[in-house]
């Protein structure tokens, strides 16, 4: 525990130091340099603890009369702190000589306080030990990321950006508030040991203020509206943060207040597998239709987080149902998505934020052509698609893999409605690996592939040092998880075991299953990447000392082609997004060509969110009109400020004598 | 015979799913006869008690007011009216065959949850709620008045499938009640859409909105 | 065993390209014409493998790591694939959905590769490939999940011991409908009439063959002879399905399973001679249709 309270501190130090040094490149120096060795700390605990078994435990006497300073790290939480302290000294790195450039004209100081402050919280989330302290962190968690994110203030969209964000993540804060009052209206304690032991008993609306609260934090359809927004104005390397590591914490808040409710009941299973489904869907269908690279990566979350949440609903249905191995995969295949997501997000994110720095924006209508001026960000960002459609040797196919074998083994029970659910699983997610590799071939092929669409892209070039290195680790740590699968997911069980509590009969089976599947993977990606080595070699061979000329590409007998000529973003997905108009809304509008010698004609198509637009940006606004109606209440007379004490005094003594 | 049971519902779902993708009238209405005619077959394989006679009777008349008499009333219909060929559909036809399915899969999961006490194969109730489902579903997502009408004869399909598989033999001759309003209905409909078709330059229902100041 | 399925694989390895010969020849005898020789795809990858390569300037080492990639792909797929009882090679439990994923990455290979030409008409090829792989894929799933389903298992090898002789009376009904859903994907995953016609002259009309206008030599034969493995592959998931196993001895276990093989290719040849390609917005319907019929076999297997 040491060694998690060190790296705490020095994260917290590097927090402090970076605003004193001032908005230079002092300040850039200490910020990132206490959250990549804080980061490296953490990481190094973490490991150590997963290895270890057991649970740290560490507590503090505090004054504060609800809560006590107590923090612990077992399996669960380890698993989440990985991607945290991954992404968090990944970000030091990239961000660090990101901002290299714009020292002194932006407050750096101020911008890594934040982030420093940012990662610690989120770390410290897993490990609360205590409800009060759990609130106290998801908090600071909430707010200090709208700070990171508005780096760029000037710019009105990263404002409003910024306020969905905030509005979104204190709605679900309200929920969590909600919810553990009542937790300590039932138990009369938040202690988190106290809870385990199921001193609340089950509950459906405590169920659905976890569910709300942890969800508008994860991105859960309908509460996902934020991620869009926040991403794409946010520098990269916090928006590889926030979508790797930030958004996790959703998924934990979910897994560990279900350890407090009791053994999940079928239709806890049903509800998670319907949202999502839903999720994973709606995510990649919208992130296919975007326009901006990092707005799809922002959708493409949206999905990610939708196939951790239906790999939870197959284990809760596993568990309810007393499938013991589908109740194992499932677990197992959340907690593994969650690190792997991590590793191949941060990847994606972090190489837009090169293309960004490199090319002058991430419209992928602008782009096109990288992959010869930006040779190190195209092999991340081509690693980093690969994983992330579930194609192997990546680790995106671990997950999938798992949660596929998941619903198989309740398909092969043939038990009525929960092999129906299975059914509706598989074909979900083969639905969502096609679309995913729609959507990333789109990223890949038309940013990275091709002519330039525009002269900032023809001019593009690779990022110098942390900011051009980062991406490439992490994808190929990205390989290596895929190639380590069997090890991780061993090392993920005694985690899945704490969220399942007790497993009914067959656990171990599923367990076995996993392994050997995994063991198989692994070795068929490494027979795949020799195949391609044979393959490569035996190509050489055949074309050495034969001609071999460049040329144009075959244009189909047209004499002047030009690089507008490509499909662009739009048609690429148009065969989509013409298909699936019901869902996305897709908005069209087209100046026909007119006369036999049309003089121009122009086609503009747009995706809009409408969740966003009739459902949150509704809910958004009244919430701001109730609070611009409390500002009637502050007049800042201080006369008036002491009849409001006044007030509340005497309604005290009358609620309390009465 | 199970198999052959077996395959007849499978093919009358079948049967609904191509009711439910079909892009033309003429297809339609090919895939509403061959219901019918799947429906006239089952009285025999269902072995009921009675005579054969009885039996081969009761087949007889369903294939031929289901399998014959009413598309050929339709394909009357769309002749005389010279009612163009397309569905003109509100829900896109790939999204009518997913929901169709979503139907099917609906279906199953109230057969398990009703548990009635089915003298037939297994697949009979399903097929008849999902028989229901599809009908109901062209009634609402198609435009045109003779695609309407076909709805309600899948509905209507259901609805004595359901019957045949709970009560092979009892209510017989409810069904046939039935069959003859329906019948009526048709025939009704069939006089009526010609004589609009005459009036006026469409048999859009879309267009019957226009009435209503 | 362990050396049938070793001969099962040169079988594969060796016998795909005369799948698309029994096509051609079948189309040909139909339209009263004499035809290719029955070996020319042979010819042609010979042909093609003593060529050189021109490459367009534009394009990258992803052009060229696409066939490569592909094949590769497309070879390790093979590997887990079984063929009339003999189990596959390598047989592990969810190799089924890795088979699944390894023909994902082989088309994330041609897609990319197919992008890298910066070529309008291969992004069209692309991007109709991507759409209607992306609706293939969960019908293709749902057909083998009525195997995992009936069998109990997750391994291709394990799985496809059925049907064995006597299933087709037991479960008729299920595997018509699997054999014709296999089919439907079948035609639509290797670019068949009638979702793509690989004769056409017209690129405007193409997916597949638009993908690859620009590759030339060792690169095309390399992606022909994927095209060819892939098509051996999905005939044997469509065979395993129709022709039952355990006939009594392995040899006529495996000759019913190669006659099935010419017969599929022969199936493919009267289906391009009696129908003509579908309109492109009518492609998803036929796919939505393959879904419908897995699980329509998988409610009538699961009540």
């Amino acid at each position: 525990m040491g060694l998690f309270l060190a790296s705490l501190a020095v994260l917290l130090a590097g927090a402090v130091l970076a605003p004193m040094a001032g908005r230079g490149r002092a300040a850039n120096f200490f910020g990132a340099t206490g959250a990549f060795l804080g980061s490296l700390l953490g990481l190094a605990f973490a490991c150590l603890q997963l290895a270890a078994g057991g649970e740290a435990l560490w507590s503090a006497p505090w004054a504060m009369p609800l809560g006590r300073l107590s923090l612990g790290v077992d399996a669960l939480s380890a698993v989440f702190l990985l991607p945290t302290f991954i992404l968090g000294a990944a970000a030091a790195l990239s961000g660090h000589s990101a901002l290299k450039g714009q020292a002194g004209r932006r407050p750096l100081g101020a911008h890594w306080f934040f982030v420093n402050v940012s990662i610690a919280a989120t770390a410290l989330v897993p490990a609360a030990r205590d409800g009060f302290l759990f609130l106290v962190v998801w908090e600071v968690m909430s707010v200090a990321p709208f700070f990171a994110i508005t780096l760029r203030d000037e710019d009105s969209r990263v404002r409003h950006a910024g306020w969905v964000y905030l509005l979104a993540a204190h709605l679900g804060a309200a929920c969590l508030v909600a919810l553990m009052a009542l937790f300590y209206a039932r138990a009369g304690s938040l202690d988190f040991a106290l809870l385990a032991g199921g001193a609340a008993g089950p509950s459906v609306a405590l169920f659905v203020l976890a569910l709300v609260g942890c969800g508008a934090k994860a991105g859960f359809v309908p509460f996902h509206v934020w991620l869009p927004e926040a991403h794409p104005a946010a520098p990269s390397h916090v928006s590889a943060f926030l979508s790797g590591a930030l958004i996790k914490t959703g998924i934990y808040g979910l897994m560990r207040i279900q350890t407090f409710l009791g053994a999940p009941e079928a239709w806890q299973g049903y509800l998670l597998l319907a949202l999502g489904l839903t999720t994973a869907l709606f995510g990649i269908l919208f992130a296919l239709a975007q326009r901006d690279v990092k707005r799809l990566l922002a959708y493409s979350s949206v999905e990610n987080i939708g196939l951790i949440l239906t790999a939870i609903g197959l284990g809760y249905l596993g568990l309810a149902k007393g499938f013991g191995a589908a109740a194992c995969l499932g677990l197992a295949a959340a907690l593994l998505h969650v690190i792997n997501h991590a590793l191949m997000k941060g990847t994606l994110f972090l190489a837009a934020g090169s293309v960004l720095h490199g090319a002058g924006g991430t419209i992928i209508d602008g782009l096109g052509g990288l992959g010869r001026r930006m040779p190190a960000t195209t092999v991340a960002f081509a690693a980093g698609a690969l994983a992330i459609c579930g194609l192997p040797p990546g680790n995106g196919l671990v997950a999938e893999l798992l949660m596929l074998l998941s619903a198989a083994t309740q398909a092969a029970g043939r038990t009525f409605p929960v092999a129906l659910a299975a059914w509706g699983a598989v074909a979900g997610l083969a639905l969502v690996a096609g679309l995913a590799l729609f959507a990333f071939t789109k990223a890949f092929g038309l940013s990275f592939l091709g002519e330039p669409r525009s002269p900032a892209a023809a001019g593009a070039h690779d990022p110098a040092g942390g900011e051009r290195a980062a991406p490439l680790i992490l994808a190929g740590l990205c390989l290596a998880a895929g190639l380590c699968a069997p090890l991780l997911f061993q090392a993920v069980l005694p985690a899945a075991a704490i969220v399942a509590r007790t497993y009914p009969a067959g656990a171990a089976e599923g367990a076995a299953l996993g392994t050997a599947s995994l063991t198989w993977l692994s070795l068929a990606a490494v027979g795949l990447i020799l195949l391609v080595a044979a393959l490569a070699f035996v190509r050489s061979r055949l074309l050495a000392g034969r001609p071999v000329g460049r040329g144009l590409t075959w244009d189909c007998g047209y004499l002047a082609p030009s690089p507008s000529m490509q499909y662009s973003s739009g048609s690429f997905a148009a065969p989509m997004t013409g298909l699936m108009r019901p869902v996305l809304r897709t908005e069209t509008d087209l100046a026909a060509p007119e006369g036999i010698f049309p003089a121009r004609a122009a086609i503009e198509s747009e995706t809009p969110d409408w969740l966003l637009e009739s459902v949150s940006e509704p809910v958004f606004g009244a919430v701001a009109r109730f609070c611009d109606a409390l500002k009637a209440l502050q007049h800042g007379r201080t006369p008036i400020y002491i009849l409001y004490i006044l007030a509340t005094l005497v309604a005290l003594l009358a609620w309390r004598l009465g | 015979m199970q198999l052959w049971l077996d395959a007849v519902f499978v093919l009358i779902m079948l049967t609904n799913l191509s009711l439910l993708a079909a892009s033309r009238m003429r297809l339609i209405i090919r895939a509403a006869a061959i219901q019918g005619v799947l429906l006239g077959l089952l009285p025999l394989l269902f072995s009921l008690e009675g005579s054969l006679a009885a039996n081969l009777g009761f087949s007889a008349f369903v294939l031929g007011i289901k399998g014959l008499g009413f598309p050929w009333l339709l394909t009357r219909t769309c002749r005389r009216v010279r009612i163009t060929p397309e569905i003109e559909p509100y829900i896109g036809y790939n999204f009518s065959v997913i929901l169709g399915i979503v139907g099917l899969l609906v279906s199953l999961w109230l057969e398990h949850r009703l548990d009635l006490p089915v003298r037939v194969s297994g697949l009979s109730v399903s097929a008849a709620f999902m028989t229901i489902f599809s009908g109901f579903l062209l009634v609402v997502s198609r435009k045109k008045a003779v695609t309407q009408v076909i709805g309600y004869l899948a509905a209507e399909n259901g609805i004595f499938l359901f019957g045949l598989s709970l009560a092979p033999h009892g209510p017989m001759w409810l069904e046939l009640c039935v069959l003859l309003d329906i019948f009526v209905a048709v025939f009704v409909m069939g006089i009526a859409i010609h004589n609009i078709g005459r009036e006026f330059d469409s048999v859009d229902i879309g267009a019957v909105d226009s009435l209503k100041d | 065993m362990r050396a049938l399925s070793a001969v099962n694989l040169l079988l594969a390895l060796g016998l795909s390209p005369l799948l698309l010969g029994i096509i051609n020849r079948t189309k040909a005898v139909i339209s009263g014409r004499s035809g290719r020789p029955l070996l020319q795809v042979y010819f042609d990858l010979a042909k093609l493998l003593g060529k050189g390569a021109v490459y367009s300037r534009t394009t990258t080492w992803v052009f060229k790591a696409g066939p490569i990639v592909g094949l590769a792909a497309v070879l390790a797929a093979l590997a887990v694939l079984p063929l009339g009882g003999v189990p596959a090679l390598v047989a592990f439990p969810g190799d089924v959905f890795v088979l699944v994923a390894f023909l994902g990455l082989a088309r994330f290979a041609l897609i990319c590769g197919a992008l890298d030409t910066g070529s309008s008409f291969e992004g069209m090829g692309a991007s109709r490939e991507a759409a209607f792989s992306a609706l293939a894929e969960p019908a293709l799933l749902l057909a083998l999940l009525v195997f995992v389903s009936r069998t109990g298992t997750y391994s291709l090898s394990r799985m496809y011991v059925w049907p064995g002789a006597g299933d087709w009376l037991a479960s008729g009904p299920v595997l018509i409908l699997v054999v014709i859903a296999l089919f439907i994907l079948l035609l639509s995953e290797n670019s068949r009439i009638p979702v793509d016609d690989p004769n056409t002259h017209l690129e405007l009309t193409m997916i597949h063959e638009v993908m690859v206008l620009d590759h030339g030599g060792p690169d095309l034969a390399f992606i022909l002879y994927a095209a060819a493995l892939k098509l051996w592959l999905f005939s044997a998931l469509v065979v395993g399905a129709a022709v039952p196993t355990g006939l009594g001895s392995p040899l006529l276990d495996e000759l019913a399973m190669l006659a099935g093989m010419g017969m599929c290719a022969v199936a493919v040849g009267l289906v391009e001679s009696t129908m003509a390609r579908l309109r492109l917005p009518r492609v998803p319907q036929l796919l939505t249709a393959a879904g419908a019929f897995a699980a329509l076999a998988l409610a009538i297997l699961g009540r």
